[in-house]
């Protein structure tokens, strides 16, 4: 699986571009950069990174980067990236893999955080609404979940910035990120705002989702025979109700998860955080290409394993899917 | 003192599109050790009623009123939380379908175990032997195996029997069985059947069992009340229903009911048409756009409802038609026809 991941990332890269006519000496003038350089230098540095080289040498070379790092001639002298080599960023003169691994915490806390949040307030809100279906608890909380799926972050999250850390000043304002090994408070409170903002998004999405799982399982037979059995409603609603709705909510949260691994751009820009999605943003801007494969690779590894990992769970959620 | 005395029984539904009259004054005993068959077609009002004693509706927007006496208490106007505390102790349900009607993520065992520790402080573990005998009395092969199977995982009656383990589980005086099997194999509902009486012997419980099949109730039926449109149409001993039945919708559930015996070229005889809407019940005796006898009330049918009165011993019946002109027609019309056939 991880194979065809990298394979196709690095296509969208490296080959894709090709097929659409970009010549070697393109992909080289991004790496030299200054406007001066004479065609002869453009050519001596697309031999130099081995842009002339067939295709699938070149992707052999990449794997092999990542699996037993590589050496990068930046004509000053020649750089030596460890495994796992992502890629070696001409323009910051940088590997990739460290600056991954320096914005992973980051990004890590950030959708952690935020989808312990959602998770909780969306699940609640869902099962409360659809025990009382149609009470104005109901229509007040699926009125604030549609505005919760409809405003995007950088709105709501300017919009609590200006309103908490800057009117009540009882919130971070943005920018700082301190790690939690550090120091757990500071981690938090730096986090709060992102983690609420992240999370209303999700957390509005999953109210919904939840109260549509619940109003359909509660209308089931073993609902029916749970309480035909004496149980008392409010374990019938748990144990038998909830415990069934949950199912579809494991596996989009798991993705979900996964997929805000690789960068929550919008929320990190917003809140100027330094974690992979502002990273990549910044990539894209200035058209560093080992960087964008470098953080396209993670990314796409972290929905792959948040895949895997989703497949396992269902399976222990779900007995009726068990591996055999 | 009658063990299950239901008076008046009135189970309404108020929606959008008027008043839905599931179940319209409906009146039965049942003695401990007893069986009595409630017969009808789809919402004719059986299941409501069903679960209407169990105080299932209660809290919901339903408007429930008469009288359940179940052994000297009365139901409808107890709490529901009370009303709680006696399901599935002193009363308890064996349902249709038991694929859906069993938990999926749970295993039988703890579905059984579940049911027995609502009314027993008791560990895990006594809860668990308890289930495993249970199953076992059921009649499941390796039930101590079996107890930590999935439901998924049972063949249709194993599922129905493992059901009547969990209903039975914590001893109920009244056991209700709706539609007890119809999700089954003809075969295997002939076990079920032989199961269900064998363990109301055991058991000493009052059985109501619900069925649209005249061939279930006939196995276990002490006594018989066929419903229509929410409302009683005739009630008596099964010797009553199956030898001097009196209402014509009776009739037409005897005719429609496949029998061995007949030939095979033979057709069925359809009641005609299709049951009546129970928000808009017929005017007079539901059952009127239906009969065939309704010319001979004189117009009555269609204006009057009939009243639920005595013919003999016991025997109520809700017709327009006198009498003697019923047990006519029954002995010189429709009783040869069901044996010619």
């Amino acid at each position: 699986m991880l194979v065809v991941v990298s394979i196709v990332t690095f296509s969208i890269f490296f080959v894709i571009p090709r097929i659409a006519g970009v010549t070697a000496a393109d992909f080289a003038n991004r790496y030299v950069g200054t406007k001066g350089a004479t065609a002869a230098t453009v050519a001596a540095t697309a031999e130099k990174l081995g842009l002339n080289d067939p295709v699938v040498v070149q992707y052999g070379r990449w794997v092999k980067g990542i699996v037993a790092g590589a050496e990068f001639d930046t004509g000053v002298g020649v750089e030596h990236c460890p495994a796992p080599c992502f890629g070696y960023s001409f323009i910051t003169k940088q590997p990739v893999w460290p600056d991954l691994v320096d914005r992973l915490p980051v990004t890590l806390s950030l959708a952690l955080g935020a989808s312990i949040i959602w998770l909780l307030a969306g699940v609640a809100t869902g099962v409360l609404s659809a025990l009382r279906k149609g009470s104005v608890f109901d229509r007040a909380a699926m009125t604030i979940a549609l505005a919760g799926v409809s405003l995007p972050i950088f709105f709501t999250g300017i919009a609590s910035l200006v309103v908490f850390s800057y009117g009540f000043k009882i919130t971070a304002p943005g920018g700082a990120y301190t790690p939690l090994t550090e120091n757990p408070a500071l981690w938090a409170y730096d986090l709060i705002l992102p983690w609420i903002t992240l999370a209303f998004l999700y957390a509005a999405a999953y109210a919904r989702l939840t109260r549509a799982g619940m109003l359909e399982t509660m209308g089931e037979d073993y609902i029916r025979t749970a309480r035909a059995k004496g149980l008392k409603e409010s374990r019938v609603t748990a144990k038998h109700g909830l415990r069934a709705a949950l199912t579809p909510i494991v596996t989009i949260f798991g993705l979900d998860v996964g997929l805000l691994l690789g960068g929550a751009i919008l929320t990190e820009s917003t809140f100027s955080l330094n974690g992979i999605g502002k990273y990549v943003v910044h990539a894209i801007n200035t058209g560093d290409l080992p960087q964008i494969l470098g953080v396209t690779t993670l990314a796409t590894c972290f929905v792959v394993l948040a895949n895997l990992i989703v497949d396992l769970l269902y399976a222990v959620v779900d007995p009726r899917v068990r591996l055999s | 003192m009658t063990f299950l005395d239901v008076k008046d029984l009135r189970i309404h539904f108020p929606t959008d599109d008027g008043l839905v009259r599931a179940v319209d004054g409906l009146s039965f005993q049942l003695e401990r050790g007893k069986t009595l068959g409630i017969v009808g077609e789809s919402g004719s009002g059986k299941s409501v009623t069903s679960l209407g004693i169990l105080g299932l509706h209660k809290g919901g927007r339903v408007r429930l009123s008469g009288e359940i006496w179940l052994d000297g208490e009365e139901l409808v106007s107890a709490s529901p939380e009370h009303v709680r505390t006696l399901r599935g102790k002193r009363m308890a349900m064996i349902f249709q379908d038991p694929l859906s009607a069993m938990h999926p993520y749970y295993t039988v065992g703890a579905q059984i175990i579940e049911a027995y520790r609502i009314h027993h402080n008791v560990s895990k573990k006594v809860a668990r032997k308890h289930a495993v005998e249970m199953l076992d009395r059921v009649g499941i092969p390796q039930p101590d195996r079996r107890v930590d199977s999935y439901p998924h995982e049972f063949s249709g009656g194993m599922r129905q029997r493992a059901m009547i383990a969990m209903a039975l589980s914590c001893d109920p005086e009244l056991l209700i069985a709706d539609e007890p099997t119809t999700a089954l194999d003809v075969t295997v509902q002939a076990q079920i059947l032989d199961l269900m009486r064998d363990l109301q012997r055991d058991f000493n419980a009052g059985l109501i069992i619900i069925t649209h099949d005249l061939g279930v109730v006939a196995e276990l039926a002490d006594d018989i009340l066929v419903m229509y449109g929410g409302k009683c149409i005739e009630y008596g001993t099964a010797e009553d229903i199956f030898e001097r039945p009196e209402h014509p919708y009776t009739w037409g559930l005897l005719g429609s009911m496949p029998r061995l015996d007949r030939e095979r070229t033979e057709r069925l005889l359809p009641i005609k048409g299709s049951p009546p809407s129970l928000i808009n019940v017929p005017a007079g005796c539901a059952f009127h756009p239906r009969c065939s006898y309704e010319k001979l009330t004189g117009g009555k049918a269609g204006t009057v409802v009939p009243e639920l009165l005595e013919t003999e011993g016991g025997h109520l019946v809700r017709c327009h038609l006198p009498r003697d002109q019923r047990r006519a027609i029954w002995e010189t019309e429709i009783k040869p026809k069901l044996e010619a056939s």
